[in-house]
């Protein structure tokens, strides 16, 4: 059997380049970029959920087994496989969970300005927390349990889309403190 | 919400922006492409493997020998691509084949570039066409066209 700590043999051999491009500099590398499109069909709730995004709602789905509130609403309640449906209208206001500040640009993604804060942002009355962006504040003062609060596209923008939320900005009220913060106080609805 | 709404639906794309090493073997083979030279590998019964690997496909050792190959050689079998898919290096109807590179004992897949699948046909002798810009990539390659015999010969 083969060392496993024994080097691959091409590292360990000598290649014979050709003499004809021996002196040349070698290619090294070869970009090999991967792409897939297809059309995204979302299921009934979440369905439901972008287009209330057009009336700048937010819909979560309330579990029958505990009252949990989970948003985007995807119909089941994940912890007990039963089925939700029970819809609940959110506030657009919640409280940093959790955040990173990204410095680098991302491909595909030539709208984000670097660096920038990713968040968890969780809503007054619901038990998880769902991605944002967090602007309208210097990034260091991004922090867990920073109160903010949606700000929606203009009005005629508007569409069947989480898009429509364009960040979310600091309200200035008293921060959720770090202990209850996010999924710390999973137990209790963030009220 | 009426039931009969039609459903929401968007189109996404998933996407890697990929930049793979090569290795030695490999960069050989893609050099070459880039000098219009077209590289195989020495197995250790003398033949010769063009695309080159890096290992012996039947022993596993490692092969190190790199030869030159010829740039024209028959098409073992084909098969006709019409339309060309959306992310084709290729945008007009085209065949690809296994092409035995004379000097090698093996073949490699790349386009033959003919007007109609009545051009074609296997055993038929063909020869490669290179582009202007090359990087070092397969793509270096426009394809094969059919050899045109020389008038003396």
């Amino acid at each position: 059997m083969t060392d496993p700590n024994s080097l691959p043999a091409a590292l360990s051999e000598k290649v014979e380049i050709p003499e004809s491009i021996s002196g040349l500099e070698p290619v090294r590398s070869v970009r090999s970029p991967i792409r897939l499109v297809y059309d995204f069909v979302p299921s009934p709730p979440v369905q439901q959920y972008l287009r209330s995004y057009s009336k700048k709602k937010i819909l979560g789905h309330r579990s029958p087994v505990d009252g949990a509130v989970f948003v985007p609403p995807r119909g089941v309640d994940p912890r007990h496989g039963v089925l939700i449906d029970e819809s609940v209208e959110l506030s657009d206001r919640g409280h940093v969970g959790n955040f990173c500040v990204t410095h680098l640009p991302i491909p595909g993604r030539d709208d984000l300005d670097i660096p920038y804060v990713s968040a968890w942002i969780h809503l007054d009355g619901a038990n998880v927390g769902f991605l944002g962006l967090v602007a309208g504040c210097e990034n260091d003062e991004v922090h867990i349990g920073m109160r903010v609060q949606a700000v929606w596209k203009e009005e005629d923008e508007l569409g069947n889309t989480a898009e429509n939320i364009l960040y979310w900005k600091p309200t200035g009220e008293p921060s959720v403190p770090v202990e209850k913060a996010g999924n710390r106080a999973w137990e209790h609805t963030n009220e | 919400m009426s039931e009969l709404e039609k459903p929401l639906k968007a189109e996404l794309t998933v996407e890697y922006p990929f930049t793979r090493t090569t290795g030695e073997v490999i960069g050989a083979f893609m050099t070459g492409l880039r000098e219009k030279r077209l590289f195989g590998i020495k197995r250790p019964d003398g033949s010769i493997l063009v695309p080159p690997l890096e290992y012996d496909p039947v022993t596993s050792e490692p092969l190190t020998e790199m030869v030159e190959v010829a740039q024209s050689g028959v098409v073992e079998t084909w098969t006709w691509v019409d339309p060309p898919r959306p992310q084709s290096p290729w945008d007009a109807p085209h065949a690809l084949a296994l092409i035995r590179l004379d000097g090698s004992d093996t073949s490699m897949l790349h386009a033959v570039i003919v007007g109609s699948p009545l051009e074609m046909k296997t055993g038929m002798r063909v020869t490669a066409q290179w582009k202007e810009d090359r990087v070092g990539h397969i793509a270096d390659l426009e394809g094969f066209v059919q050899e045109i015999e020389k008038a003396d010969s």
